[in-house]
């Protein structure tokens, strides 16, 4: 079977596969096995790292301090990831349901920014949420117009428009990081919601169910896989977030990667940085194992 | 019928478009309450449309339906006392067989013992006792239609719409489910609307078949009229298989005509047809109505005439083509005048195919009522 060649033919298969596995073993494998390693070490002066096989690093990462910085990363990612889910279902939903011709522009209007770098969008939203920025500005005009309105009818003005702290806070994290994260659990689900068969729908309002309890009892559980794709798909990058808390957060709203950060550049201790960078990778193992073990919803054909 | 026919659905003057495009033209018809009615046409022909319609799910661009009495404009799907069985049956995957029965029955504010007594009577009813705790995905193609069948019949609704209800179904299943469908409806005595393009399936389910042809109603009749008497070509082509010969009328009393046909020859028949003298015509021949001789050895064939019995038409001709079905031979023989025409012929011996051969000289004859004169 000539079609089967690559699959039967193992040097057909090496040749295919061998550039890769090199890749992958050298560019990702080996790099992790040695911060792997760096994290049962010790530092012995600026740049001497000991590979010891002390425990010291983790038992570190166990200190309050950073189990509080862990649990906050984990309740930021996790809010950020049901502010996605619940925007984009019907952003999802929407696209599905929306005519041949205006899906392509939709989904465009989806995949739109990540064409711009996340740096640049990242800039841009806190130029629109800053003190002077279009967010407060707007605010401010409302706030004239309603103070301008209790004037007309002969009542006291609103006193003068203060501007509301929209950046450096976890305000402002929670919405760069839904902003960033957004199409990312759009399309999973789009992809998902775009399977499901139309004459289930069409058969839940067939037997009298309103379009909320066809959502709720029909599209949703179907569309589950799509939905544990889009959390995880989420979930995982929002919990190593570095750029947004470091840009748009305050002095208490770093998350666990900036503290990683630190301690590669200014605190200089890889080995610490090391370990917890292993502890936050395999909590997203964890995530992983969590989700294959979930039950498999039965499809029909 | 004993009882006076009363319609349950009227469909007036519907029309639905999609862009330019006309799915369903000026349709005007009535379906009697507890009737069999089948709509049947080719694809893309807007039977389906029309039945959606019903439905709900598409609303007409013009014209208005009526069920029970009741306009439907403005009606959602949801609140009209019509249930679908769809094509692909649409059964909820992540439900068992019960909670699909029983999910209408909830959303109706139905509660407790009697959801289970009438999910259990319905399954019952379908033959699917037993089944309730089962997935769907353990079931077959013909038992998850059936899940599908209960769920709606469950609902008691006026009307219960089939689209396209046999088609994924193997042809013995499909045979089988013809019997048990025609059954279930008499039992029920709900009015069944099937789609369907099987004229197999139409003849033999319907009490009344609506032909539809690019979104107008062809004939509307009962199976055996609408095979007897086809209204037109299309009608008589589309439903069963017949040869059909172009012609000029050119004797047309109360009990007797005649039409000339280039391709036939001169066909006589022992009614009227009240059409224009000498007008273009059409001459259509049910393969099986047509008798087969091959005149024996030695014979002449001009012995043709001496065969067909008194008042039948007679043709000559040469077996061209033979296509043994096992139950029939279906014969195509080139006539005198070099058109040809289909003939089937029953196997009644198991030697009967033995009989005859590529090129044999045959003679044919048919009745003077056999063959039906379509103006359009």
């Amino acid at each position: 079977m000539a079609e089967q060649d690559w699959k039967t033919n193992r040097r057909v298969f090496a040749a295919v596969s061998l550039p890769t596995l090199f890749w992958i073993i050298v560019f990702f494998v080996v790099p992790m096995a040695i911060v792997w390693l760096y994290s049962f070490g010790e530092n012995r002066g600026l740049t001497d790292i000991a590979i010891s096989g002390t425990l010291d690093n983790y038992k570190r990462a166990t200190e309050w301090l950073y189990v509080t910085i862990f649990g906050k990363s984990f309740a930021v990612a996790a809010l950020v990831t049901l502010i996605c889910l619940i925007v984009g279902f019907p952003v999802a939903m929407a696209i599905t349901f929306a005519s041949e011709k205006w899906r392509p522009w939709l989904l465009l209007g989806i995949m739109l920014p990540f064409w711009t770098n996340l740096l640049v969008r990242t800039y841009a939203l806190m130029i629109l949420l800053g003190s002077q920025g279009y967010a407060n500005k707007g605010l401010g005009a409302l706030w004239g117009g309603a103070s301008w309105a209790k004037t007309l009818v002969g009542l006291e003005p609103l006193p003068t428009w203060e501007p509301v702290q929209l950046l450096f806070n976890n305000f402002a994290v929670v919405l760069g990081l839904v902003y960033v994260h957004l199409p990312f659990m759009v399309l999973p689900l789009y992809a998902a919601l775009d399977r499901l068969d139309r004459s289930l729908i069409e058969a839940s309002l067939d037997l009298g169910a309103g379009h909320f309890r066809t959502i709720m009892r029909i599209v949703v559980p179907l569309a589950a896989p799509g939905i544990v794709a889009g959390v995880m798909i989420t979930l995982i990058p929002a919990l190593g977030a570095y750029l947004t808390p470091d840009l748009m957060g305050g002095t208490d709203s770093q998350m666990i990667a900036n503290v990683i950060e630190r301690q590669f550049k200014k605190a200089n201790d890889w080995p610490f940085g090391a370990a917890l960078s292993f502890l936050l990778i395999y909590a997203m193992f964890i995530l992983i194992a969590l989700q294959s073990m979930r039950r498999k919803v039965p499809e029909v054909h | 019928m004993t009882e006076p026919a009363r319609p349950i659905i009227r469909i007036q003057n519907i029309t639905k478009r999609f862009g330019k495009m006309t799915a369903v033209d000026n349709v005007s018809l009535d379906i009697n309450a507890g009737e069999f009615f089948v709509l049947l046409g080719p694809s893309g022909c807007g039977k389906t449309t029309l039945l959606r319609m019903i439905a709900g799910f598409e609303l007409p661009t013009e014209g208005r339906i009526l069920i029970d009495g009741q306009d439907m404009a403005g009606i959602p799907p949801n609140k009209r006392p019509v249930n679908m069985v769809f094509q692909s049956y649409a059964v909820f995957p992540h439900m068992s067989v019960a909670d699909n029965v029983a999910y209408g029955l909830k959303i109706a504010g139905v509660r407790g013992g009697e959801v289970r007594d009438r999910v259990a009577e319905a399954l019952e009813l379908v033959k699917l006792g037993g089944f309730e705790t089962r997935m769907p995905d353990q079931m077959s193609g013909g038992q998850r239609q059936r899940v599908a069948l209960a769920r709606s019949l469950v609902m008691r609704p006026k009307v219960l719409l089939l689209d396209e209800p046999l088609s994924a179904l193997d042809a013995k299943l499909r045979a089988q489910m013809q019997f048990e469908l025609s059954e279930l409806q008499e039992k029920v005595g709900i009015t069944f609307v099937t789609v369907t393009h099987d004229q197999d399936e139409a003849l033999s389910m319907a009490c009344r078949i609506a032909v539809i042809n690019k979104g107008e109603v062809s004939q509307l009749a009962t199976p055996s009229d609408l095979y007897e008497y086809p209204a037109n070509r299309f009608v008589a082509d589309f439903v069963g298989s017949v040869n059909i010969f172009e012609g000029k009328l050119t004797l047309d009393e109360p009990d007797k005509a005649a039409v000339d046909c280039p391709g036939l020859g001169k066909v006589y028949l022992n009614h009227g047809v009240t059409g224009p003298h000498g007008a273009d015509v059409w001459v259509a021949l049910r393969p099986e109505k047509i008798y087969l001789h091959v005149p024996g050895a030695g014979k002449a064939v001009t012995a043709a005439a001496q065969d067909a019995p008194d008042g039948h038409n007679f043709a000559r001709g040469k077996i061209k083509g033979m296509s043994y079905l096992g139950d029939i031979t279906l014969f195509e023989i080139e006539l005198e005048t070099g058109a040809r025409i289909r003939v089937s012929r029953p196997n009644l011996s198991r030697h009967d195919q033995e009989d005859f051969t590529w090129d044999d000289k045959v003679s044919m004859h048919w009745r003077a009522d056999s063959p039906v004169v379509l103006l359009g």
